[in-house]
């Protein structure tokens, strides 16, 4: 730890006597999907193409073994955007990830938007849990992996098929409430007993998702948030019975429910972008499986961004470059063990570092070192993984 | 000031100040070894290949690791009953087992004196957890004895398993000629169907083989732990055992989704391969003179070593590395009276319930790396310490162990400093 601490103290230094105007406002997460460069471009009743794309380098040493370096190519997703009529859009996001090795329809949806107060929405649209889900695309943030609480306490990207609502009301100047609620199918059985060997949410996401459910009761969802130019603070919550306790109208087991909290800011200020969400979950399990499988998780993870230079960089003269520091901690059981009444461990603590250099705003590169401190449910040695990653992003 | 800060402002100067620091960030970042996290001693862990493998065996190992490694889900055929998801979950990193991954064992005496393992009503071995909609066994009522078992590591088994039927009989002294009270026999168990036995190396007593594997030595060889740890302990068929087990209450017939075998006769021996090919486990500090001065007090003073014998020799082998060699190990490989305390009312093969085969004790020091840093010795982890463990030592090592209380205390130091240097 203690030699993380100079490079720290460095980027602390060059964002003090570089310091400059602030990187911009943040993008309201529960308007994310609409405020996508190719989105904002076109004229109202028409149809446009966009998409972005992703790859990166790693080089990771965990204990001292290395696997070499090696490349990834991680998204390529393709956006399709029509707007219908007054208040009629319809959006979709096609998702290729690894080249094809997973080919997903992440969003498509039908938005009829009646008032700013008020919005019917249907398709498979992006659950509103957390800030990070509704607000994924790469090319929107400074640091190459997402980060674990998004990805594994909150299955990011978790898009259900299912209805709902949104709208926002404007309380005073500058400050509005953002609402929205969905009924979609919700996620399935392998959040136990997979192949993980823990709990663990995102293996509960279904491939047939899309055409039914598995036990016939929906998942609810739905956030709030309060906004203003200076930043968002979100709360949001997601409810589910998720295993397929009724087979062919008979029930079979009894229904366990899963529910994931979630809450969330960004905010801006003296140039410092603060930004980080935190959710905690409650699973239900049955009890002879307790040890292994909990019943109850939690993490978050926490960024701090700073634009150490804003000019002219050869030919782009808007030219950015952020340092960026997250914290990130997993905590995938927060149960006891029944024989020694220890704490079961069994979690990820991460500190990560970057600068991101942004030659026009929809396109990134970034270089991040990244050091995670594992520590296996027993609570054995602490597993040392590290390494260095570069990558770009880049909306098209 | 003043111009400093009309350099300040000079774009050109902040870019270059910036990537003079994200050079100086990186010379650091690179330079520092912290960096990149460095390898543990080889001495400290035990999950490393024998030595003298070659390139296509290491391959193999490697194979097997990953196999040792892997996570079954319901999707992979796991259960309906069982009691953990993978191998590596209760062997961590190939060291001893945590007691919260302890296997559970039961059985009945029947009133003629033989040992009902009680497989009707699901036994000998407990599946308590289950799939979901499933349910887990419970010990029945009728059972009359049961133990809990810890997971031992698993390192150093190739050499083990290498060593000739003949050479552990030598040990043998069920009535106990030479007056030392230690009377050790092999625990003879019905061998199951795809054992092959070796001419000249396994020695047959009315069908039935010399146990190694196990606290109570119920297998033969690996690959039958191996392939009965698959389907008792994670609830996977195989080629070797193609029949899920199933809970006694609902009925056969009940089980899991996936088909059976659920695993390839193929990937059951890589894990073989993987396993017998694990290294001894390494000593640490072994010219240490209290080190020294301990191993004497355990060789000729207390006669730990009546039981806990410190060489063994492997016969011929196939793989080289095992092939007619020394190791030092720290047992008989056979079964002992442990007395009254460690008498749990369960056994395997013709053992006593009351006989436990003698631990190996390399290794003896390197269990707190996997047990999350606390020590849990004996079959049941029912000792904290090794001190405690000793305390436990009734019947056969009666003579020992008050042998042990009779030293000084300097030399039960010594005595303790040797058994953590295993
Ligand atoms: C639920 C925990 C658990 C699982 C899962 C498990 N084991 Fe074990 N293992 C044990 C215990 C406990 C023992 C001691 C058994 C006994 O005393 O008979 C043991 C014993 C062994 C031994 C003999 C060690 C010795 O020194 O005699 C080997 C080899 C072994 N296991 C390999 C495996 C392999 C390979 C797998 C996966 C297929 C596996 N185990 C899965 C708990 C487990
Ligand atoms: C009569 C044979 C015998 C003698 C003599 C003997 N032991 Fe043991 N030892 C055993 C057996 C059998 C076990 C396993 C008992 C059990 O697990 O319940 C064992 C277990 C142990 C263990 C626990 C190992 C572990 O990993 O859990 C230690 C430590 C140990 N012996 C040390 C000693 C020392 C030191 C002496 C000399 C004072 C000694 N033993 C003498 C047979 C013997």
């Amino acid at each position: 730890m203690h030699k993380v601490l100079p490079s720290v103290l460095i980027i602390i230094f060059y964002t003090v006597v570089n310091a400059q105007d602030t990187t911009g406002v943040k993008i309201p997460s529960q308007d994310a999907i609409y405020t996508r460069p190719f989105i904002l471009k076109v004229n109202n009743l028409s149809t446009s193409i966009g998409g972005y794309f992703e790859g990166n380098s790693n080089y990771f040493s965990e204990d001292g073994v290395s696997e070499g370096l090696s490349f990834e190519l991680r998204r390529f997703n393709i956006f399709l955007y029509s707007s219908l009529g007054p208040g009629i859009k319809f959006l979709s996001e096609l998702e290729f990830e690894h080249g094809t090795e997973e080919i997903a329809l992440e969003t498509a949806l039908l938005d009829f938007q009646f008032s700013p107060q008020f919005a019917l929405r249907a398709g498979i649209i992006l659950v509103p849990l957390g800030m990070f889900n509704q607000n994924h695309d790469s090319p929107r943030w400074d640091i190459i992996d997402r980060p674990l609480v998004s990805t594994q306490i909150i299955p990011s990207t978790l898009s259900e098929v299912g209805f709902g609502v949104y709208g926002r009301f404007t309380l005073i100047r500058y400050l509005s409430l953002t609402y929205s609620g969905y009924l979609t199918n919700g996620l399935g059985d392998g959040v136990i007993l997979n192949a993980e060997g823990k709990t663990f949410v995102p293996s509960g996401k279904r491939k047939e998702a899309f055409e039914e459910d598995n036990n016939g009761l929906p998942a609810y969802s739905g956030r709030i948030a309060l906004q203003h130019s200076l930043g968002e603070l979100g709360l949001s919550f997601y409810h589910c019975v998720y295993n397929s306790f009724r087979v062919e109208g008979i029930e079979v087991d009894e229904k366990r429910s899963l529910s994931i909290t979630a809450i969330d800011f960004s905010a801006n200020f003296f140039d410092f972008t603060l930004q980080g969400e935190a959710a905690y979950s409650m699973i239900e399990v049955p009890d002879n499986l307790s040890e292994i499988f909990d019943d109850k998780q939690w993490g978050t993870f926490f960024d701090i961004i700073y634009p150490v230079y804003k000019g002219s960089v050869l030919l782009f003269d808007e030219a950015i470059l952020n340092s960026i520091v997250r914290f990130e901690y997993v905590d995938f059981n927060m149960g006891r063990f029944n024989v020694t009444g220890q704490n079961v461990k069994d979690d990820v603590t991460a500190l990560v570092l970057g600068l991101s250099f942004r030659p026009v705003p929809n396109t990134v590169i970034k270089a991040n070192y990244r050091r995670h401190w594992t520590v296996d449910a027993i609570g054995n040695p602490t597993i040392h993984t590290a390494g260095f990653q570069f990558g770009f992003a880049s909306y098209f | 000031m003043k111009i400093m800060k009309l350099y300040l402002q000079n774009s050109i100067f902040r870019l270059i100040l910036t990537l003079l620091s994200s050079f100086i960030l990186s010379i650091i970042i690179i330079s520092c070894e912290e960096f990149l996290p460095t390898a543990p001693e080889s001495s400290e862990i035990l999950n490393e290949p024998i030595e003298g493998l070659t390139p296509s065996q290491l391959a193999a190992h490697l194979q097997g690791d990953e196999q040792f490694g892997k996570i079954f889900g319901v999707e992979d055929g796991l259960g309906p009953i069982f009691v953990n998801t993978s191998c590596e979950n209760c062997h961590v990193a190939d060291g001893k087992g945590h007691p919260f991954i302890q296997l559970t064992r039961f059985g009945k005496m029947n009133l003629d004196g033989t040992f009902d393992p009680m497989t009707e009503y699901g036994g000998a071995q407990l599946q308590q957890r289950s799939i979901a909609g499933y349910p887990p066994e419970e010990i029945p009522a009728e059972a009359t004895g049961k133990s809990i078992l810890m997971p031992p590591s698993v390192t150093g088994l190739g050499l083990i398993e290498a060593v000739p039927d003949e050479l552990i009989l030598s040990y043998a002294d069920p009535d106990d000629l030479n007056g030392d009270g230690i009377s050790g026999v092999p625990n003879y168990v019905d061998p199951p169907d795809y054992f092959q036995p070796k001419p000249g190396f396994h020695i047959s007593n009315n069908g039935k083989y010399i146990g190694r594997f196990g606290r109570k030595a119920g297998a033969i060889t690996i690959l039958q732990q191996v392939t009965q740890a698959y389907l008792q302990d994670i609830g996977i068929t195989s080629d070797f055992l193609p029949e899920d087990l199933y809970n006694y209450i609902i009925g056969s017939g009940t089980g899991d989704k996936v088909s059976d075998p659920e695993l390839s006769a193929s990937v059951v021996k890589s894990v073989e391969f993987y396993i017998k090919t694990l290294k001894a486990p390494p000593r640490r500090n072994e010219n240490d003179a209290d080190v020294i001065g301990g191993e004497n007090i355990f060789k000729k003073q207390i006669n730990c070593s009546g039981c806990h014998i410190p060489t063994l020799v492997s016969g011929p082998s196939d793989i080289e590395a095992l092939n007619k060699k020394d190791f030092h190990p720290y047992t008989d490989m056979l079964m002992h009276d442990m007395g009254s305390q460690l008498d749990d009312y369960y056994t395997e093969g013709s053992a006593k319930t009351s006989e436990w085969r003698t631990t190996p004790l390399w290794g003896l020091g390197l269990g707190g790396t996997s047990q999350g840093g606390k020590s849990f010795f004996l079959h049941d982890g029912r000792a904290k310490t090794i001190e405690e463990a000793i305390i436990y030592h009734g019947g056969e090592a009666s003579n020992s162990r008050n042998n042990y209380y009779n030293l000084s205390q300097a030399d039960k130091q010594k005595l303790l400093k040797f058994l953590e240097s295993l």
